[in-house]
């Protein structure tokens, strides 16, 4: 109840009078009468237990599942507690962007320090300092490949689903021609993509590890697409990055990702973090927010919102993306992280999620779900036949606690994190070779 | 200030993760990254206080007073983050059985019934990320409309000049031209220059009311005629909605989509660029084209469904869901009384404080203003060489963060303050004082304000440099 | 009060143009970079592009705006100055040096002021 004003109604009648007013109503004398609101059908407003209690009993009517092999785009990993402590510092938490650098060096250190990191982690030149997720990330980096001549992009369609309907919605309203290239057994076909590419292909988006967890093999791609004049984005998913082959070694142009395995709860799909690294040359082309390293008069080294010339709030209906607001503290969250880890615990975090994956990709074969994906490398998840209805071993498994994988395509896609131990696992084989009868 | 990564030293870290239970994969040795990121590596006692300290030179809401214009930087309530931060919300998978999610559902469903009340609007949806995120998704809207009439001769977007600059940033990208329509002297839209621009090649109209000059503009409803008779639709850009909300509503006054700004209006808090959330409603002809998935109901039962004729995603999933949950407990806590009760408490806390400004400092306007005002310093630049930015910086000195400077475009050394409703009476005397007091020095000695702030933890940027010569990431090779 | 060297031509939108055997070096005068403050970054075309009369080729930025470059001249791209790529702060220091693109194949002219009625635009825009 109430509506956070300090003001006592007596003090109001006071401020009304100061400006020359005797009701709150006529300061809205302006609105004409005709569309003034009468009569709002809303519910009564509510006191601070009773709120709580009601958003409790919302919370309350959702499952959470203790055991979770299902990924498919949003992970659960583990959240190192300090992460939390900083995140919910009020004075980051209350902060609008960092415009006024003189009382903002927290926020943009803490922003430098993350495009430090993130171009640390992708071998990448350059970061900017977050888009809203990974699909616009991926969307975004479409338009910064756009050149006068090039303006075709061909998706990978072995890439997350989610990450294709936006690059399609993206470019449906620009005019940028998408050619999906189809997945050739769950992975990307070098030499289709050779085929597909063309004078007018602007760039070439592949994701690996890819959807179905498959490590495409990006070197004979980045070489077709470059051989064809085509910039190369990779989208990644950054914890892989811990053990894997950075999209900079692979000689990308631009790299792109989910960054919420980086810290962030599943959360029902958001906040999450879209990040964007790129080489020198494509600096200026990166949209949205960049921290810069400066000094003031006095020579103190300071960090301020810089290259903003590119920006919407100058350039208006020329700039290339309207990008504003970002995802300041979920970029936060994910530098924390990336500290808390270190160099020896984010590859740590990356060979757990991986041994667990392939030991229940292991006895899930003895179960008879066949890995679709052959001998095809892979990361964390991987796509399974099923030997009986996915939707149905899905809901036993439920049952018992357990999120199982993801129907995909008439099997499962499985993913295990370092969150799924080994006893985990096991208990999942079990409840399936119970549900099999064997 | 040292940077985390200068605060490494090689060998520390905190033990967080087991040791591997299962054998190690091994990758093929072509597969792997051939040295480790340079990560910090620091013991957690250490980055605690780095961060601390990183904290203490960052400004926030409840570090004082933040009239920046157009932000709405309101109090953020903490039963909100409670409530945010439930289990029940925070570890739910978003591809879960729907059986499993009725609660987020919900909590979906509900928030999208009360804000269409409170915008007369029929659909919403929550996928937008940001408030330009939403004016993009918006502006699709209306690009569907257009499509599915066959109407393919409206590409072009009428955005006044005095509009936020992802106004025509957010059309360009949705595919279309932009008009910029002209101001009249009163801050309003020209009507005849509306009318002069409106016809079968228009799409639609986005406007901001009050506008950027904190002004409500009372031909409103000959606005949104003008441009329904040309054939286009109207956009509302809910950036300043915290004037209005619960007085009147964008449907009503003739608007067919609106993009809200919870992290404005409905108080969720904006961490510092982000995270955001930008939902966009629409009246009934525009709801076969929202974004996929939207939440329905049926007996109790909440589903997702695919309207017939969607845009798409804009974004994966539904949006930053916990956000959405934050501005749900917002509105339920102040429902029906609160909604209005907050929009006239922002209106007058931005004309009393106005009040006490006007006579020593030029306004814009010297109407009543709606939630926000714009100041001009153009003759006190002129008489004494003491600029908007120097008196912004001046105020930070104070522990006030400064106003919104140099905007809207059309005002010449213009600060835009916008108090809110979550500040007392006392704060803004206060505040008008500092105001009254930078002003005496501007006078008295305008040598000294050019050297503002003079009391933060560093004082202005050279900014040229960081733009001709960047230095986006720390550089190990020093 | 600015540079205005004699030997130059002038478009009201506050570029210089040097014409030697057909010809056109187009650049920005010190009125227009003085106006602009210091400039961070340009945006220039590429060889072999073609330009517009009255249309804008390029861009520059200063720190909180930008700013198109219109050309005075209808023609094709001959040369561009990528130096200023790296160092634009050369526009501001010798603005009459720091030539931006040459055109040549020119087809097209707006009318080109000389010194004197050049120095009459600036008059009126200072005014």
């Amino acid at each position: 109840m109430g509506s956070y004003i300090p003001s006592t109604g007596e003090e109001r009648q006071a401020m009304l009078q100061a400006i020359g007013l005797t009701s709150a109503d006529q300061l809205f004398d302006i609105v004409p009468e005709a569309v003034r609101v009468k009569n709002l059908d809303l519910p009564d407003g509510l006191s601070e237990l009773e709120v709580g209690q009601r958003m409790a009993a919302l919370a309350g009517k959702n499952r959470i599942f203790s055991s979770v092999f299902r990924g498919a785009g949003a992970y659960r990993h583990y959240i190192p507690s300090i992460v939390k402590t900083v995140t919910s510092k009020e004075e980051f938490l209350t902060a609008y962007t960092p415009y006024q650098a003189e009382i903002s060096q927290g926020v943009l250190q803490s922003i430098f320090e993350y495009q430090t990191q993130m171009c640390e982690l992708t071998g990448m030149d350059v970061s900017n300092a977050s888009v809203y997720d990974g699909a616009v990330a991926a969307a975004e980096a479409v338009f910064m490949c756009q050149e006068r001549k090039r303006h075709t992009v061909v998706v990978s369609g072995a890439a997350d689903p989610q990450t294709l309907a936006v690059i399609q919605t993206y470019c449906e309203s620009r005019d940028v021609p998408v050619v999906i290239l189809p997945a050739e057994g769950y992975a990307t076909n070098p030499d289709a993509l050779k085929a597909a590419l063309t004078g007018e292909t602007a760039a070439v988006y592949v994701q690996s590890p890819n959807y179905y967890g498959v490590l495409e093999d990006m070197d004979a791609i980045v070489a077709a697409a470059h051989e064809a004049g085509a910039k190369v984005i990779m989208g990644v998913n950054p914890i892989s990055l811990g053990l894997l082959k950075t999209p900079g070694e692979y000689g990308v142009d631009i790299a792109v990702g989910e960054g919420q395995p980086l810290g962030m709860p599943l959360s029902f799909g958001g906040p999450y973090l879209g990040f964007m690294t790129c080489k020198k040359a494509m600096m200026r082309k990166l949209p949205g927010r960049i921290v810069g390293q400066t000094t003031d008069a006095q020579g103190r080294r300071c960090f301020v919102l810089t290259l903003q010339a590119r920006e919407q709030h100058i350039r208006r209906e020329k700039a290339s993306s309207n990008i504003c607001s970002n995802e300041a503290l979920c970029a936060m969250t994910a530098s924390v992280y990336l500290a808390a880890m270190g160099p020896q615990g984010i590859k740590q975090v990356a060979e757990l999620c991986a041994s667990h994956a392939h030991y229940l990709a292991g006895e899930l074969g003895k179960l008879g779900f066949a890995l679709r994906t052959g001998d095809k490398p892979f990361f964390h998840e991987f796509l399974t036949d099923c030997p009986t209805d996915p939707a149905v071993l899905c809901a036993k498994l439920e049952e018992k606690g357990i999120l199982g994988g993801l129907p995909v395509d008439g099997g499962i896609l499985w993913c295990c994190t370092e969150c799924n131990s080994k006893a985990d696992i096991d208990r999942l084989l079990a409840a399936i070779g119970e549900v099999l009868g064997k | 200030m040292k940077l985390l990564f200068e605060r490494s030293r090689s060998g520390r870290g905190s033990t967080l993760l087991p040791a591997c239970d299962v054998p190690v994969t091994q990758f093929d040795a072509s597969l792997l990254r051939s040295a480790a990121p340079r990560l910090p590596e620091i013991a957690e006692v250490d980055l605690g206080r780095h961060y601390t300290e990183l904290a203490k030179q960052t400004h926030g809401v409840n570090d004082g007073f933040y009239p920046l214009g157009s932000c709405t930087m309101k109090y953020n309530p903490r039963v909100n983050e409670e409530a945010a931060a439930q289990p029940g919300f925070t570890q739910l998978h978003p591809l879960q059985p729907l059986e499993t999610v009725q609660g987020a559902l919900e909590v979906l469903y509900t928030a999208e019934k009360l804000l269409c009340e409170i915008t007369g609007m029929d659909g919403m949806s929550f996928q937008p990320a940001a408030g330009a995120h939403g004016e993009y998704t918006g502006l699709l809207l209306i690009r569907k409309y257009h499509q599915s009439r066959g109407d393919s001769a409206r590409t072009k977007i009428l955005v006044p000049d005095a509009a936020h600059g992802t106004n025509p940033a957010s059309a360009t990208m949705a595919g279309f031209n932009v008009v910029s329509i002209p101001s009249n002297p009163e801050g309003g839209v020209d009507l005849e220059a509306l009318r002069q621009a409106a016809g079968p090649d228009t799409a639609g109209l986005m406007l901001t009311n009050p506008n950027t000059l904190g002004l409500f503009d009372a031909n409103i409803l000959e606005i949104t005629q003008i441009v329904h008779d040309a054939g286009g639709l109207c956009y509302y850009d809910g950036a300043n909605l915290n004037a209005v909300m619960g007085q009147v509503r964008p449907g009503d006054m003739g608007f067919d989509c609106v993009h809200l700004n919870l992290h404005k209006t409905f108080s969720t808090p904006h961490g510092g660029g982000g995270p955001g959330s930008g939902p966009v409603g629409c009246k009934a002809l525009l709801e076969p084209f929202l974004p996929t998935p939207r939440v329905k109901e049926e007996g109790g039962a909440y589903s997702l469904y695919t309207p017939e004729q969607t845009m798409g995603q804009v974004r994966s999933f539904y949006g930053n869901f916990l956000v959405v949950v934050k501005a749900l407990t917002y509105i339920l806590t102040l429902g029906k009384q609160g909604i209005p009760e907050a929009s006239a408490g922002a209106v007058l806390n931005a004309n009393y404080l106005m009040k006490q400004l006007m006579g020593h400092y030029d306004m814009s306007h010297d109407s009543l203003c709606m939630h926000e005002f714009v100041m001009t310093l153009q003759g006190l630049a002129h008489d004494t060489g003491v600029t908007a930015m120097d008196v912004a910086k001046r105020l930070l000195d104070f522990g006030i963060h400064p106003p919104t400077m140099y905007f809207p475009l059309i005002v010449h050394e213009a600060l835009m303050v916008e108090p809110t409703e979550t500040e007392s009476p006392e704060t803004l005397d206060q505040a008008a004082q500092v105001f009254l007091d930078i002003l005496a020095e501007a006078k008295s000695d305008p040598e000294s304000l050019h050297q503002a702030p003079l009391h933060c933890p560093v004082g202005r940027p050279d900014e040229v440099t960081a733009a001709r010569s960047p230095i986006l990431r720390y550089s190990f090779d020093d | 009060m600015s540079n205005i060297p004699a030997n130059l031509k002038y478009s009201k939108s506050h570029e210089w143009i040097l014409e030697e055997d057909g010809v056109f070096t187009i650049g920005l005068t010190d009125y227009a970079q003085g106006a602009l403050g210091d400039i961070v970054f340009i945006n220039l075309p590429e060889e072999g592009d073609d330009v517009t009369a009255g249309e804008a080729f390029a861009d520059v930025e200063s720190v909180k705006a930008v700013s198109d470059v219109f050309s005075p001249v209808t023609g094709t791209v001959t040369a561009v100055n990528e130096a200023l790529l790296d160092d634009p702060a050369q526009i501001n220091e010798a603005p009459y040096e720091a030539w931006l693109i040459k055109v040549g194949q020119v087809s097209d002219s707006e009318e080109l002021l000389d010194a004197e009625g050049y120095e009459a635009v600036v008059a009126a825009e200072e005014a």
